[in-house]
C-alpha cells in the first residue's frame, strides 16, 4: 500500500469513527427504546360457527422444505382433506429450509390470489411482513409444524402439546437409560421453534427426582441435514463414551443417528429414541438399534390443517379462543389461546406395534 | 484473437446490446403471457428479488472488468448482518449499526484489497478463502442464531413503496447507486483506465495507471456494497442471521457475467449487466407464477450463462471464416 | 501473474518442503488434539475421519489435475449431486446389481459430465470458470427436474450398496482404500508419465504447450473427463455412505474441494503442486472439524479456520514462489 493509500484509510477510519461517535451520542433507536412491539391485533370479523364450508378454496401447503418425507407425509394429508372439501391443493417450497426462501414463495402466492396459506416457518420473523401483507390482501394463514410469529398467522396446528412432548421425550430415555446414566440431545437447528421448546421442557423434567440419576451431557445440533447429523452423532459417541442415550427429537436428527449407530461399534451399547417417521426408523427398529420412538402422525396435522383453513375462509372460525370446529375424520376441535389447535397426544412406537403404521 | 482486424469489435450489437434487448422482450412477453406477472405489486416483489444482486453486481462489474474477482461478497454480507444482530442486541442505536455495518464491509474489502495488491496474491483463490472466511466469522459472532426484532420503521421502509404507491423505497438506493457507478464506469478517465488495467494491466502500468491502488480501492467498494445489503437484507427478513445471501456470489457473477462482462477483463458494460440481473429474476419470478419449480431455472441460468461467451464466440469465428473466404475469392479475382 | 509461472521439475524440493509442511501441521494438530482426548486416537475415530476424507480426496485428486492446467472445475459438487441420485435411483429399482456396476454407473455419469466441460472450455474457447459456473447451475438443475422434490431413503436401497460403505479389505474400508487407489495412481500418472509432464507444461504457459507439439486439446479433455468421473464416482460413495439421497446432494462442495486443492499446495494459476499434496489438504480440512468437535470447540470456528488456512497456505505458497524465484536469478547471474 502506498503512503498517501494508508494515510487515507486513517482519515476515512477517523472520519467514520466521528460518524459514530455523533450518532451515539445523538441517541438513535435503539432496542430498548423503540417503544412497545404492535400487540397483536385481532382480526375484527366475527365468526359464524354455522356458515357452510365453501367449496372451491384455493388453499397452497409452503412446507419448511421440499423433498422431506415428514413434510412429504404432513401435506399429504392436507391433500386428502382439501379433495374432500373439493378445495383446489398446491404444494409449493425451497429446496433448501433457510430462512429468506420462503419469503418470494409467499408473495407468488399471494400473487395467485390463494384463499388460505399453510405454512411451516423456517424462521417465525423472516415471513411474518410478508404473511402480513398476504393477510391484508385477504388471504386466511394457518401455520402448521412451526409455527410463524403470533401476529402473523390466524391459527396454528400443534402436533401435541409442548409438555407432553417433552415429558414424553424424557419418559422414553428414562426407560431406555435404565433409569441412570449420561443422556444426549440431537436437535434440529438451534433455533428451531419447536425443538427448542421440547428441550427445554426436557429440562425442567430432568430436574424432577424420578429423573435425577440422568445426566443431559450435551445438545447438538445436526441443522436437519441427514449428512450433518450424522457427524454430530459421530462426533457425540466420541466425546462421550459412557453415553447410554440419544434423544432427537426431529425426524431427520434420529434416522441418522440411528444409522451411524448400527453401523459402528457402539450398536447396542448406545440407544437412539425421539421423533421419527415409522418407514425410515423400521430397519433399526428391526435391527435392534432403536427399541422405542414416538411420533403424531403427520398425515392429520395435514389434514387437519386443511380442514381449519377452510373452516377459515368459510368464515366459521376468525382464529379467537374457544371456537370450535369439526375436522372430518378426526372429529372436533375447539381452539385454544393464541390460536392454537392442538392434534393429540404422540404414539409410541415399537418392535411389536411399528409395522402397523405405514407412513 | 490474433487477427489484424477484429470483426466483432466492430459490430453494432454486442452481446450487452442483445441480453438488454431479450431482457425487454421477455418482460413484455411476461406481462401478456403470465398471469399476475405485470401487476404493480408483483413489481414490487421483483424489485425487492433482485435488488441484493443489482447492488452487489455493481461494484463487482468494476472488479471483473480489470480483470480480477471478488468471491467473497456473500459472506461479507452474511458477517454484516451477524453483526448488526449482534449489537442491536447489545444495546446500539440503529443509526450507529447501519454506517457501522458499511464500514466494516469496507475494511472486509480492503483486507481482500491488501491480499491481491499488496501481496500479489491470485483473487480467486484469495476470496474463496475469505468467502469462508468471512462466512466462519459470521457464525462464530451470531452462532446459528437469529435476531428479529428490529425497530418497525426500518423494516416498513426497506420492504415499503413510495407514499405508498408502487415503486419500492430501495429502488431509488439502487437507480441513484446504478447512476454513479454507471457514471464513474462510461463517462470518466477513471472508468476507462479500469478498462485499460484489465485489457492489459502491464501497459496500463507504464501508461501511468496506478493500478495496484486502483483495485485495492475497488474491493474496498465491494466490501462497502455488501456491508450495505446485508443492512437492508437483514431489515427485509427482519432476521439477522449467519446464513444470510449464501450463495449470493455465484448468482452475482453469474448475472454479470451474462450482462456481457468478460471473465478475463477489459470488456464489458453496466446497462447489459443490470439487464443480466433483471432478466435472471424476471424469468425465475415468471416460472414461479406459473408453477414451474425453482431448480428449472437453474438450468436456464447456466445455459444462459455459457451460451453468453459461446454464443459470441462462434459469431465472430463464423464471420472470420465468411471474411476470410471473401478476401481469398476477391484475391483470386 | 508472469511470476507464478516456475517450472515445476525443476523445484522438487520445494514440493517435498510444501507436502512436508502439511504432514507436520497434521501431526501437531493430531497431536495435541490426542492429548486433550486420547480417544481421538482410537480406531473408531481414526476410521471416521478416514471415511469422511475419502469423498473429498477423490474429488480433490480429480480438482487439482485441472487447477494444475490453469483452470478450474466448479462443477463437481453437481456432478456428485447427479451421480448418487441416478445410482441410488438404479440401486433401488434393480436391487441384484452388483456394486462394481453402481461404481461404473457414477464413473460414466462424471465422465460425460466432465466430457462436456471440457469440449466447452476446449472448443468453444469459453473460460473453465464461466463453463463450470454454468454446468453447476446445469447439472444441478438436471437432478433437480429428474427428482422432482423425491428422495431415495437407505430402507430402498440393497443392503450389500449401503454396507459397502463399512464393509473393509484387511481392516481397511473399502471407501478408504478406494480412495488411497485413486489419489496414489492420478500421483503417479503426474510424477511419472509423460501426459502428467505435459499436463504440467500446459499449466506454465499454455502458449508454450502448444508451441511444442504437446497435444492440448486431447489433454484438456482428458482432465475434465478425469475430474468429472472422480466426483461422479464420489456421488456412489456418497450415496452408499449417506443412505439417503436427494438431489440436494453435495450442494457447496465445489468450495471444499478447491480448498482442499488450494491448501494443499496445488497454485490456482496452474503448473506446480502435486497431487497427493491435494489428497493430504483434504485430509487435513477433515481433521481440522472432527479435532473440532472432539476439542468441543465450538464448531462454528470450524469455517472461520479453514478459510484463514486458505489465505495463509496461498500467502505461504507465495512467498516461496518469490524466494525462489530470487535465488534463481542470483543463481543465473553468478554463472
Amino acid at each position: 500500500m502506498s503512503n498517501s493509500t494508508r494515510r487515507r484509510v486513517l482519515a476515512a477510519a477517523a472520519a467514520s469513527v466521528a460518524l459514530f461517535s455523533a450518532a451515539a451520542c445523538s441517541g438513535g433507536t435503539t432496542r430498548d427504546n423503540q417503544g412497545d412491539a404492535g400487540a397483536a391485533p385481532s382480526s375484527g370479523a366475527s365468526a359464524d360457527p354455522n356458515a357452510k364450508l365453501k367449496e372451491g378454496i384455493k388453499m397452497a401447503f409452503l412446507p419448511k422444505q421440499l423433498n422431506n418425507p415428514y413434510s412429504d407425509v404432513e401435506t399429504s394429508g392436507g391433500k386428502v382433506a382439501i379433495d374432500e372439501l373439493k378445495g383446489e391443493y398446491k404444494l409449493v417450497g425451497p429446496n433448501d429450509a433457510s430462512a429468506s426462501s420462503q419469503v418470494s414463495y409467499i408473495n407468488t402466492l399471494i400473487q395467485q390470489q390463494q384463499d388460505v396459506i399453510a405454512i411451516a416457518a423456517n424462521d417465525p420473523n423472516a415471513v411474518c411482513p410478508s404473511l402480513k401483507q398476504a393477510k391484508a390482501a385477504g388471504i386466511n394463514i394457518v401455520g402448521f409444524d412451526s409455527d410463524a410469529a403470533k401476529e402473523c398467522r390466524d391459527v396454528f396446528i400443534n402436533q401435541a402439546t409442548t409438555q407432553g412432548i417433552g415429558e414424553s421425550l424424557v419418559k422414553m430415555a428414562n426407560e431406555l437409560a435404565g433409569g441412570e446414566g449420561e443422556i444426549a440431545i440431537l436437535s434440529a437447528t438451534p433455533n428451531a421453534t419447536n425443538q427448542n421448546a421440547w428441550i427445554d421442557v426436557m429440562k425442567t423434567e430432568l430436574a424432577k427426582p424420578e429423573n435425577s440419576k440422568l445426566k443431559l451431557v450435551k445438545t447438538a445440533y445436526g441443522n436437519d441435514d441427514d449428512q450433518k447429523s450424522f457427524q454430530e452423532a459421530q462426533g457425540l459417541l466420541q466425546s462421550y463414551p459412557n453415553l447410554k442415550v440419544i434423544v432427537s427429537p426431529t425426524t431427520v436428527g434420529i434416522a441418522a443417528a440411528s444409522r451411524y449407530v448400527s453401523s459402528s461399534s457402539f450398536k447396542g451399547k448406545v440407544q437412539v429414541t425421539g421423533l421419527g417417521l415409522p418407514n425410515q426408523m423400521r430397519q433399526y427398529v428391526k435391527d435392534g438399534t432403536v427399541k422405542k420412538f414416538a411420533l403424531w402422525n403427520p398425515a392429520d396435522i395435514g389434514y387437519l390443517a386443511a380442514f381449519a383453513g377452510v373452516a377459515l375462509a368459510s368464515g366459521q372460525i376468525t382464529g379467537a379462543e374457544g371456537e370450535k370446529f369439526k375436522a372430518g375424520k378426526l372429529g372436533d376441535y375447539t381452539i385454544g389461546k393464541d390460536g392454537e389447535i392442538v392434534l393429540g397426544p404422540p404414539t409410541e412406537f415399537t418392535p411389536e406395534n411399528i409395522d402397523q403404521f405405514k407412513f | 484473437m490474433s487477427e489484424l482486424r477484429r470483426p466483432g469489435s466492430r459490430r453494432a450489437l454486442g452481446w450487452d446490446s442483445i441480453i438488454v434487448a431479450l431482457t425487454v422482450v421477455v418482460l413484455i412477453i411476461a406481462s401478456f403471457a403470465v398471469e399476475n406477472f405485470g401487476t404493480s405489486r408483483n413489481f414490487t416483489f421483483l424489485a425487492l428479488d433482485l435488488l441484493p444482486i443489482a447492488l452487489v453486481a455493481l461494484p463487482m462489474t468494476f472488479i471483473i472488468v480489470t480483470g480480477e474477482i471478488d468471491l467473497s461478497v456473500a459472506s461479507t454480507l452474511g458477517f454484516t448482518s451477524a453483526l448488526m444482530g449482534t449489537f442491536w442486541t447489545h444495546g446500539l442505536s440503529i443509526e450507529t449499526i447501519i454506517p457501522l455495518c458499511v464500514v466494516i464491509g469496507a475494511i472486509l474489502g480492503a483486507v481482500n484489497g491488501f491480499l491481491v495488491t499488496g501481496l500479489g496474491l491470485p483473487s480467486l483463490a484469495v476470496t474463496i478463502g475469505t468467502l469462508a472466511f468471512y462466512r466462519g466469522l459470521a457464525l462464530v459472532v451470531l452462532g446459528d442464531g437469529a435476531v428479529a426484532d428490529f425497530p418497525a420503521a426500518y423494516t416498513g421502509w426497506v420492504t415499503g413503496n413510495i407514499g405508498g404507491g408502487s415503486i419500492p423505497n430501495v429502488l431509488i438506493l439502487l437507480v441513484i447507486l446504478a447512476l454513479i457507478f454507471g457514471v464513474i464506469l462510461h463517462a470518466t478517465p477513471f472508468g476507462r483506465s479500469l478498462y485499460a488495467i484489465g485489457a492489459n494491466a502491464q501497459a496500463a502500468h507504464f501508461s501511468g495507471i496506478r493500478v495496484a491502488r486502483t483495485k485495492f480501492w475497488l474491493y474496498v467498494v465491494s466490501g462497502a456494497v455488501a456491508g450495505l445489503v446485508g443492512v437492508l437484507w437483514t431489515l427485509r427478513y427482519s432476521s439477522a442471521r449467519a446464513d444470510n445471501g449464501a450463495g449470493l456470489e455465484l448468482a452475482v457473477v453469474a448475472a454479470v457475467l451474462l450482462g456481457g462482462v468478460s471473465i478475463f477483463g477489459g470488456k464489458g458494460t453496466l446497462p447489459g449487466v443490470l439487464a443480466g440481473v433483471v432478466l435472471l429474476a424476471a424469468l425465475q419470478n415468471a416460472l414461479r407464477l406459473e408453477d414451474v419449480s425453482g431448480q428449472a431455472l437453474n438450468i436456464v441460468t447456466g445455459v444462459l450463462l455459457v451460451a453468453s461467451v459461446l454464443l459470441p464466440n462462434i459469431i465472430t469465428s463464423i464471420r472470420t471464416t465468411w471474411q476470410r473466404r471473401r478476401l481469398r475469392s476477391a484475391a483470386a479475382h | 501473474m508472469t511470476t507464478m509461472t516456475v517450472k515445476a521439475p525443476a523445484i522438487g524440493s520445494f514440493f517435498k518442503a510444501r507436502e512436508l509442511g502439511i504432514v507436520l501441521a497434521l501431526v501437531a494438530l493430531v497431536g495435541y488434539t490426542a492429548i486433550g482426548n486420547p480417544r481421538f486416537l482410537s480406531g473408531q475415530s481414526i476410521r471416521d475421519i478416514l471415511l469422511n476424507t475419502a469423498i473429498l480426496a477423490v474429488m480433490a485428486a480429480g480438482q487439482a489435475v485441472v487447477v494444475i492446467t490453469r483452470n478450474i472445475d466448479l462443477s463437481v459438487g453437481s456432478v456428485l449431486g447427479l451421480s448418487a441420485f441416478a445410482v441410488a435411483t438404479m440401486m433401488s429399482a434393480n436391487p441384484d446389481l452388483p456394486m462394481i456396476v453402481a461404481l461404473l454407473a457414477g464413473l460414466a455419469v462424471g465422465a460425460v459430465c466432465g466430457l462436456l466441460n471440457g469440449v466447452l472450455v476446449r472448443y468453444g474457447r469459453v473460460p473453465a470458470l464461466v463453463v463450470t459456473l454454468g454446468t453447476l447451475y446445469i447439472y444441478r438443475g438436471l437432478a433437480y427436474s429428474w427428482a422432482g422434490g423425491s428422495q431415495v431413503n437407505a430402507d430402498e436401497l440393497p443392503r450389500h450398496f449401503l454396507s459397502f460403505a463399512n464393509d473393509s479389505l484387511l481392516g481397511i474400508p473399502w471407501l478408504v482404500l478406494i480412495a488411497i487407489v485413486v489419489v496414489g495412481g492420478v500421483s503417479l500418472m503426474m510424477r511419472n508419465y509423460r501426459v502428467g509432464r505435459e499436463l504440467y507444461a500446459m499449466g506454465s504457459s499454455p502458449p508454450a504447450a502448444e508451441l511444442a507439439g504437446i497435444k492440448v486439446a486431447r489433454n484438456l479433455l482428458g482432465a475434465f473427463l478425469l475430474s468429472g468421473a472422480l466426483a461422479g464416482l464420489a456421488g456412489v460413495l456418497f450415496a452408499a455412505r449417506f443412505g439417503t439421497v436427494d438431489a440436494a446432494a453435495g450442494t457447496g462442495y465445489e468450495l471444499n474441494v478447491v480448498a482442499a486443492v488450494v491448501v494443499g499446495g496445488v497454485a490456482v494459476f496452474g503448473g506446480s503442486g502435486s497431487v497427493w499434496g491435494a489428497g493430504l489438504g483434504a485430509l487435513l480440512l477433515t481433521v481440522i472439524g472432527s479435532a473440532l468437535a472432539v476439542l468441543d470447540i465450538n464448531q462454528f470456528w470450524q469455517q472461520a479456520i479453514v478459510g484463514a488456512l486458505i489465505v495463509l497456505a496461498i500467502g505461504a505458497d507465495r512467498l516461496v514462489a518469490v524466494r525462489l524465484a530470487r535465488s534463481l536469478r542470483k543463481r543465473d547471474s553468478h554463472v
